[in-house]
């Protein structure tokens, strides 16, 4: 079933704030830095909880609530831990009328998760998006950053399958 | 334009999708053959083989793709290719000299490029998009050069009478676009490129920049260089990534070559050009929220006017073109705007650029002269529908367009037109749907989509599209009411007419032109609690018509829960206790015997 990790997880760690800080500092005098920080301290911490919020709102000079205005507008900031596998599920018009809508279901009935959910074991995370610009071999899903296209239900099954005896 | 080379070229197609499909290892598989072979950096001609990868030619559906070059003969193209057939086309056909027939591209391939005119496209399939070289051997920079011979004004005059209109869906003539930004006070001025192609069924963009991201560089300098800006974005979206990769390699070499910079090809025009990431939000595909999300806040759009090219980026004069639409200058420049003219309708010159995909046999990408008629589109150049099954419909313009039937098969695919018959150009998305596409479910799914990438500023387009999301759900689960056809065209209307931005005005786009046309397959979920095209799960009862059943376990072997019971020569039959409703058997079924 999905985990419900609180947004402060990391609280009692010890949490090393060196790649935030320069990461921000490499930003100073930008104009409009905020995206491309928000998007490269997500990449280095994996996702954004409590503390870094702050700790940029901090570097950048400007309140949490902006940081977090702009975190939660778009699909790509999280403010929880995410799978180690994030399966993207094209959900775009030529993969729907390709019938994708069947494989978020295959992932539901392997992992238990729906879409934005992360597997327990922090394994899994199922993302339904808007169109990944392959649609010419609809229907697609990326594993990472693996993209496999032409799927059949049963196919993409053994996949997932495949991925969840990975090691690790 | 054919293309030559004095050694033996072999080109791999290394788009998303041919990276998808084994492009890499087909390479690799090829520097492995020419290695062991000798064939690396042969002295002779005949024998000197490269491989080389290139960007999207369009058939995606056929990937990988490999085009066999050898100098004095014709190229050879052949589909499907994976790692362990390289050996055998290296032996048989470039040292042997006989091609391998049963894997050669055949007849039905070169039917897809038939009826296209492949400009803005010509050279993605050809230029390796990280070799800033290669894409200055087949021509590349000669039109910015061109340009800077020119005054801006000329520049602008040659875009306008060229006829070109804006690609990203508005169709605004570009030249005078360009005039109101020119035009504008100020001595700082951005010039934008819209990369942040969020109508799900359309990628043109994408391939543009994965394969000839140098064309689109090139279309922003004559940009710039006519209004008047020394600052540029490409604004890509995030799902992206290897136009991401390919753009700031471009941009890197640029600079390093003073294609980009203070001095641009030597002269006074300065330029700089940086990329910027989208964080997905599907808004931000209109211009004002584009900007917003540039300076790093939440992309909602605003009021206009005052329109971007007063008050845009940092409330300076701003220009945004889409990326087709920078990637057709280069071609006006160069062959001039009379050329140009020639191409297409009166009122929509040029080739369009269109993303076919859905129910038809060969999906890919499509650059067709304005004016081809849908069927042209559709049944030409896509060669018709798989399955042996009946066109019924196609999505014109992504979410915001509307869909056409088989009634319209004879339009001609210009801006006017399309908007006349109740669809629109937009991004160039064409998702072609077979009768097993129910209109209804087709409707819900765009509002879904368009309920939840709305922004939230603008209470018609916040609450609209959810109170039609809300009907649609209400009618495709059996819930439906009578007067819910009516209610969907009242709000729909209104949300056209009272939303802030062109997400919300065509948002209900696809459920008016569905309703217009589909009337009674909307009526016959409410009434009789029924999807004619069996797509709509909740209104299937999953029984075996044993009329039309021919008896060939097909849905057997579908079934992923062993639902069905079904031997040799008797019908089949489905344990509804067991059944989980996934329409497997629905799917695979030749005889559309499960009702």
């Amino acid at each position: 079933m999905a985990t419900e990790v609180k947004e402060t997880e990391s609280a009692g760690k010890e949490i090393d704030f060196t790649a935030c800080d320069e990461i921000c500092e490499k930003y100073k005098d930008w104009k409009g830095a905020t995206i491309p920080v928000l998007q490269q301290v997500q990449e280095a911490y994996g996702y954004l909880f409590s503390e870094i919020v702050e700790r940029i709102a901090d570097n950048l000079n400007m309140s949490a609530h902006q940081i977090y205005g702009v975190i939660t507008f778009y699909a790509q900031f999280y403010t929880k831990p995410r799978g180690k596998y994030v399966i993207r599920v094209c959900r775009g018009t030529a993969c729907h009328v390709q019938g994708s809508g069947r494989i978020s279901e295959v992932v539901c009935e392997e992992f238990g998760i729906r879409n934005g959910e992360t597997s327990a074991d922090l394994k899994f995370t199922l993302e339904e998006v808007s169109c990944i610009g392959a649609c010419g071999m609809a229907p697609v899903i990326m594993i990472n950053n693996k993209t496999y296209g032409n799927l059949k239900p049963e196919e993409a099954r053994k996949i997932f399958r495949d991925y969840a005896e990975l090691q690790g | 334009m054919s293309y030559t080379t004095d050694h033996v070229e072999v080109h791999v197609c290394m788009g998303t999708a041919g990276v998808a499909s084994g492009g890499h290892e087909v390479m690799e598989a090829l520097e492995q053959e020419f290695a062991k072979r000798g064939l690396k950096n042969a002295e002779s001609k005949e024998r000197n083989c490269a491989a080389k990868q290139t960007g999207c030619r369009g058939l995606c559906a056929r990937d990988v793709l490999i085009d066999v070059y050898i100098p004095g003969k014709e190229p050879i193209t052949y589909e499907h290719v994976s790692a362990e057939m390289v050996p055998t086309i290296v032996e048989e056909h470039i040292v042997g000299g006989n091609i391998v027939e049963k894997w050669a591209a055949k007849a039905d391939y070169f039917q897809f490029y038939d009826k296209q005119k492949r400009y803005v496209l010509a050279d993605c399939g050809r230029v390796d998009p990280e070799s800033l070289e290669d894409y200055i051997k087949l021509g590349g920079y000669e039109a910015i050069k061109k340009a800077l011979t020119m005054t801006p004004e000329q520049v602008i005059d040659e875009v306008k009478k060229s006829g070109l209109r804006g690609r990203g869906g508005g169709g605004f003539p570009t030249g005078l676009k360009w005039t109101f930004c020119r035009n504008s006070p100020g001595d700082h001025k951005y010039l934008i490129c819209n990369a942040d192609e969020g109508d799900p069924g359309a990628f043109m963009d994408r391939s543009i920049i994965e394969g000839n991201p140098h064309a689109v560089i090139e279309g922003m300098l004559i940009a710039g260089y006519a209004i008047g800006c020394d600052e540029g974005y490409i604004y890509c979206r995030a799902e992206y990534p290897l136009a991401i990769v390919r753009v700031i390699k471009a941009i890197k070499d640029a600079e390093a070559a003073g294609i980009l910079g203070d001095t641009v090809f030597g002269t006074n025009f300065h330029f700089k050009l940086k990329l910027k990431e989208g964080a997905g939000a599907f808004v931000c595909g209109e211009e004002t929220a584009l900007i917003a999300s540039i300076e790093g806040e939440r992309g909602m759009p605003r009021p206009r006017p005052p329109f971007p090219a007063v008050k845009g980026l940092w409330q300076k004069p701003s220009n945004v073109n889409n990326v087709e639409t920078f990637a057709n200058l280069p071609g006006i420049l160069l062959n001039g705007s009379e050329w140009y003219a020639n191409i297409g309708t009166e009122k929509s010159k040029g080739t369009k650029i269109f993303a076919l995909s859905g129910k038809v046999k060969s999906t890919g990408l499509v650059e067709v002269p304005m004016g081809i008629t849908v069927r042209e589109l559709i049944f030409d150049v896509g060669g018709g529908i798989p399955k042996k099954r009946k066109f019924k419909a196609v999505q014109l313009g992504g979410p915001s367009g509307g869909c056409l039937t088989p009634d319209h098969l004879e339009t001609p695919i210009d801006y006017d037109s399309l908007i006349a018959a109740g669809a629109m150009m937009g991004s160039g998305g064409v998702v072609v749907m077979d009768e097993t596409n129910c209109m209804v479910n087709v409707a819900h799914f765009f509002l879904t989509f368009t309920q939840r990438e709305s922004c939230g500023k603008c209470i018609p387009c916040r609450i609209g599209t959810k109170t039609m999301l809300d009907i649609l759900t209400r009618i495709i689960t059996g819930q439906g009411r009578e007067e819910d056809i009516d209610l969907l065209l009242e709000v729909g209307n209104d949300i056209k007419t009272a939303s802030l931005c062109g997400l919300g005005q065509t948002a209900p786009n696809p459920v008016l032109t569905t309703v217009k046309y589909f009337r009674h397959e909307y009526e016959a979920h409410i009434r009789d609690k029924k999807c004619p095209a069996r797509e709509c799960a909740e209104l299937i009862e999953f029984v075996v018509v044993d009329d039309r059943c021919k008896k060939c376990g097909i849905c057997k072997k579908a079934c992923p829960v062993d639902a069905i019971t079904w031997e040799k020569g008797t019908v089949a039959y489905i344990d509804k206790s067991k059944c989980v409703k996934c329409r497997e058997c629905i799917v695979n079924c030749p005889f559309n015997a499960i009702d």
